[in-house]
């Protein structure tokens, strides 16, 4: 059950992990049941957003509250090009994560020099400036947000419309921004960045470039929810200023801490504890949102290293 | 983690695939929370209503009514629209109150097959070029309830309008539909932010540019703040509202009373209408739910009315939807507003009457039918669908 | 543009910043003294407005209605405070944005299950329903004259309590170093129960008088919650004044980039454009003011800590 906790230490476990996210829609096609698919491919889109925001967060100690707006700018970059004509994927997806490294870019070169409570402030306030800027572009239908005309082109034969098609190509990104992920936190970079979140004066006085480090990430994480972006626009099919919210800059940082920031699966974990959460509690009651909010409070009162961090303490207690 | 998951997911409740139809599933989604829940819920009431009447069926078949609220978010519908068709594999869905909610989610509904059926929002595009065989309208297009009030003030001779609307498909449709019918002069016209609700600015405004009549078209609890800042404002005595009946209805009524009474607007129905089957509706919704009904309900219940006759036609094979959404097109049903019949595009044809908001003999401040603006009357935009 | 369109438009502005000001001024004061980020001031907000309208609806009292809700909503602003605020002040800052997330869902659901997901509209009192005349030939809305002149009231009143009064100077030390404080013997647990209740009464009082122009629903705390941030950080954490400058600022923004920007644009853009750029516009405006003082100066206009 903590298998995939151990993805660095144990590729055993990663390999069933993988096995198991591939076989996963088929079976649910064989119970005719092409709705958990959606929701699967929902899951594997969020994780990979959260994965990103981890990056921030849980490795870089840079408590964004505004995530949403590189999400929200990817997603508008393949609707906005789907509108111009373009559809091919290759195109269109690159350039969703560019926008949104060029947006951290540029929030990052000026967020960065603040710190604590003023970063999560500053960071709000340029998503909340995301947030009206796209409402008041007409071009990109305002308030009442675009439809995309279909979906991405990938490549001849691969239809993304279908379910099944775009869960793989969602699962493939998944899995690449994860192994990415994993490479870099035990980089040069990765461990210089989690140098920085536990003591940056430290850092400083070793002579680490600290704010250039932080930048890098800043813009990694973007690029990352750009392409989250992308796919959230193919998964829907339509994209609307709610998008970048500051409740789904929330929402996501929610995932994170639920799963555990600073675990390389935290952000996922959380991302698909929370969906599934909400997925089954709906049937039940129209009031599901109640039952969301108690559990995280749980959380944060009796498990604040969230899930994850849950799960890998009481391993080393068994083992002890 | 990931195996837990997988056994989550698959133990999720798991719907039985539709087996052959001893039971018609009908998806209702529709606002029923913010301001626009008073629309979403009358409608909702409006359908129950019939399903009630004929003791839980329709068509003779047991009917399976799933509501959801939509929040008036597109987000929300379309993820509601995913269950809907992947999920529960209901056979119609209906229920939407708002266009912006609509218009993202229908590509999608059309294309897995279901029927959609509009008691509400009837947009433009799918009046024309976009006109679909499963797609109905039980309402009316978009322009034409405010396409008849901008007849009246025309011929009440206004020289110079104030318009103003809130900025999404359905309120431009709205304006365009009023100056398609009123050739006078334009004090503004304005936008404001769909759900906004205080109208300090805009009012501030209207009183600046000394119109001689505003129009306003302002859905739900937008409206019943419109017009108490409105009246508050000083303004109600100067310069006369005009609206296209959803805001001068029984929930408006209901929350401003007095200061809605003189107030014109037109409407495709009233519950003062003269007809048998209306006043069965009118009596039967008063009675179950204990207040007069809005045009939404009668929308959503005509609605109900004709998914009804339509099983009824096919002799309840809801499966196949070619036949039902053939015989949705002709059903023949009691609607409570008279005469009514769908045009080429699947849109109402109907005639479109002028009320007014007035206090009655017992003290009670309600609609009455003062006269006819349009008779027989179909969208502008008919001849543009290629549907025969 | 008329002088007398001008002055309608800034009293408007003036009127949404003093609203702001009742909702900032125990934000900033919860910020300040306890470091403590409360992203469920707006639910403290919704419930003070549910309550009012209850309260309203059951005697048809409109000043009965905002005391009960201030009272009430005080009441439990100081029962949160000791149940559970009191366990996340020495918290991370993360955690205590997860938590009163947390909080937000919890008290939108327990609102819908108690109230219902239909919006209350409330009327105004029926004695200030119309409007007035103060000069010849301008008439302005009773109700949002008196909102105002209520406003300006609590925050004169607060003003003369934090500056004048013992318990002023109490929450100042707290403000400004709440060791200190604790070392020079404030104490600071009741100290900080009671600044949390003032808090919760004031949004309670601000969802009063805003739910007749508004409207009393689920969520209305949500989208105010963050101009109320914005105002703070603007004005600087844990400084009333300067909740009070960026309130009117905020405010006055607002509602002149709804009333003056859609006019100035639609010279160049049709009016379904220009209308929603405009008030966008002005949005931004905002957060680029916010911004700009977090850049460059962090401790806001008017820094509360020396």
């Amino acid at each position: 059950m903590t298998s995939a906790l151990h993805v660095s230490a144990r590729p055993g476990f990663a390999l069933a992990g993988a096995i198991l996210l591939l076989v996963l829609p088929l079976g649910l096609l064989a119970v005719d049941q092409p709705f958990y698919i959606v929701l699967a491919s929902r899951i594997l889109v969020f994780a990979l957003i959260a994965s990103s925001l981890n990056l921030l967060i849980g490795y870089g100690g840079m408590i964004s509250f505004g995530h949403a707006a590189f999400v929200g700018i990817g997603a508008y970059t393949v609707a906005g090009l789907m509108q111009a004509g373009i559809v091919s994927a290759w195109l269109a997806w690159p350039i969703a994560m560019l926008a949104g490294a060029v947006l951290a870019l540029g929030i990052g070169w000026i967020s960065l020099r603040t710190s604590g409570v003023y970063f999560i402030m500053i960071t709000l306030a340029f998503a909340q400036m995301a947030y009206y800027a796209i409402i008041s572009l007409k071009l990109l239908g305002g308030d009442d947000g675009l439809s995309l005309g279909g979906r991405s082109a990938l490549l001849p034969g691969i239809d993304l419309k279908a379910d099944l098609s775009f869960y793989y190509v969602a699962l493939a990104c998944f899995a690449a921004s994860l192994a990415f992920l994993h490479r870099l936190i035990n980089a040069e970079l990765g461990r210089a960045l989690q140098g920085v979140r536990d003591n940056e004066t430290r850092m400083e006085a070793l002579g680490f470039p600290t704010y250039r480090i932080k930048l890098a990430a800043f813009i990694i994480a973007g690029a990352l929810a750009g392409l989250g972006g992308a796919l959230l626009a193919n998964l829907t099919g339509l994209v609307s200023p709610s998008l970048l919210h500051w409740t789904q800059s929330g929402a996501l940082m929610i995932m994170v801490i639920l799963g555990g920031a600073g675990r390389l699966l935290g952000g996922a974990i959380g991302a698909a504890v929370l969906l599934i959460i909400e997925e089954v509690l709906r049937d039940y009651t129209i009031h599901w949102q109640l039952g969301v909010g108690v559990v995280l409070l749980a959380i944060v009162l009796f498990a604040p290293s969230g899930l994850a961090g849950g799960l890998a303490g009481l391993r080393q207690r068994r083992q002890a | 983690m990931t195996r837990l998951i997988a056994a989550a997911l698959i133990a999720l409740p798991l719907a039985l695939p539709a087996a052959a139809a001893d039971k018609v599933k009908i998806g209702f989604m529709s606002t029923l929370s913010g301001p626009g829940a008073a629309l979403g819920v009358d409608m909702r009431d409006g359908f129950n209503l019939v399903v009630k009447n004929a003791g839980g069926k329709l068509g003779g078949l047991a009917a399976e009514v799933a509501v959801v609220d939509d929040e008036q978010k597109p987000d929300t519908a379309r993820q509601a629209v995913e269950r809907f068709t992947k999920r529960d594999r209901v056979d119609v869905i209906t229920g939407v109150v708002f266009s912006n909610v609509l218009l993202p989610v229908l590509p999608s509904i059309l294309e897995s097959g279901t029927i959609f059926i509009s008691p509400n929002t009837g947009p433009e595009d799918y009046a024309g070029d976009k006109c679909h065989p499963r797609f109905f309208v039980a309402s009316w297009q978009n322009e034409d309830v405010p396409g008849a009030m901008g007849q009246k003030v025309q011929d009440l001779g206004k020289k110079n309008v104030f318009l103003i609307a809130p900025n999404y498909p359905g309120g431009r449709e709205t304006l365009n539909g009023f100056k398609r019918y009123y050739k006078g002069g334009y004090a503004d016209e304005v936008y404001t932010k769909l759900g906004q609700l205080d109208y300090a600015a805009e009012i501030a405004d209207i009183r600046a540019k000394k119109p001689d009549a505003v129009f306003f078209f302002l859905p739900g609890g937008m409206g019943i703040n419109f017009i108490k800042q409105y009246a508050s404002a000083g303004l109600a005595k100067d310069i006369p509202l005009y609206t296209p009946g959803y805001s001068a209805d029984e929930d408006t009524i209901k929350a401003v009373g007095e200061q809605l009474v003189g107030v014109l607007n037109s409407s495709q129905w009233a519950h003062d209408l003269d007809n048998p089957a209306n006043k069965k509706f009118v009596a039967d919704f008063q009675k179950e739910y204990g207040r007069l009904p809005t045009m939404y309900a009668s929308q959503s219940y005509d609605a109900a009315l004709m998914l009804d006759a339509a099983i009824k036609a096919v002799q309840g094979k809801v499966e196949d939807k070619d036949a039902l959404a053939k015989a949705l097109r002709t059903a023949k049903f009691d609607s409570v507003r008279g005469k009514f019949r769908l045009n080429n595009n699947n849109y109402p044809v109907q005639d479109y009457y002028l009320r007014e908001v007035v206090k009655d003999a017992s003290g009670r401040i309600t609609n009455r039918t003062v006269g006819k603006i349009f008779s027989d009357h179909g969208d502008a935009f008919a001849s543009k669908c290629k549907m025969g | 543009m008329t002088l007398i369109l001008f002055v309608e438009q800034c009293l408007n502005g003036v009127q949404l910043g003093l609203m702001l000001f009742l909702l900032a001024a125990g934000l900033t004061l919860v910020f300040g003294i306890m470091d403590m980020i409360n992203l469920a001031h707006g639910s403290l907000y919704m419930i003070g407005a549910y309550l009012a309208a209850t309260v309203i609806e059951a005697t048809g009292s409109f000043l009965l209605g905002a005391g009960a809700a201030m009272i009430g909503t005080g009441l439990i602003g100081a029962a949160l405070e000791v149940s559970l605020f009191r366990q996340l002040y020495r918290r991370s800052h993360l955690n205590q944005v997860l938590a009163t997330f947390a909080l937000i869902l919890i008290a939108n659901e327990t609102v819908r299950m108690i109230w219902g997901a239909q919006p209350i509209l409330l009327n105004m009192p029926e004695a200030l329903a119309g409007p007035v005349e103060p000069v010849e030939g301008f008439r302005y809305p009773a109700y949002r004259l008196a909102v105002i002149a209520v406003g300006a009231a609590v925050a004169l009143l607060l003003y003369v309590m934090v500056v004048h009064t013992r318990l002023g100077m109490r929450v100042r030390a707290g403000a400004s170093d709440r060791d200190m404080a604790n070392v020079m013997g404030v104490d600071t647990r009741r100290l900080f129960t009671l600044v949390f209740a003032i808090g919760a009464g004031l949004c309670a009082l601000a969802g009063a008088m805003l739910g007749p122009i508004l409207a009393v629903q689920v969520g209305m705390g949500e989208n105010i919650l963050i101009l109320a941030f914005v105002v703070i950080v603007i004005g600087g954490i844990g400084s009333i004044r300067g909740a009070l400058v960026g309130a009117l600022l905020v405010g006055l923004i607002d509602t002149a980039g709804r009333a003056f920007l859609p006019g100035l644009l639609r010279h160049v853009f049709p009016p379904t454009i220009a209308s929603e750029a405009g008030p966008a516009l002005a949005s931004i405006l905002i957060y680029v003011l916010m911004a700009s003082v977090l850049y460059f100066r962090p401790r806001g206009l008017f820094p509360a800590r020396g």
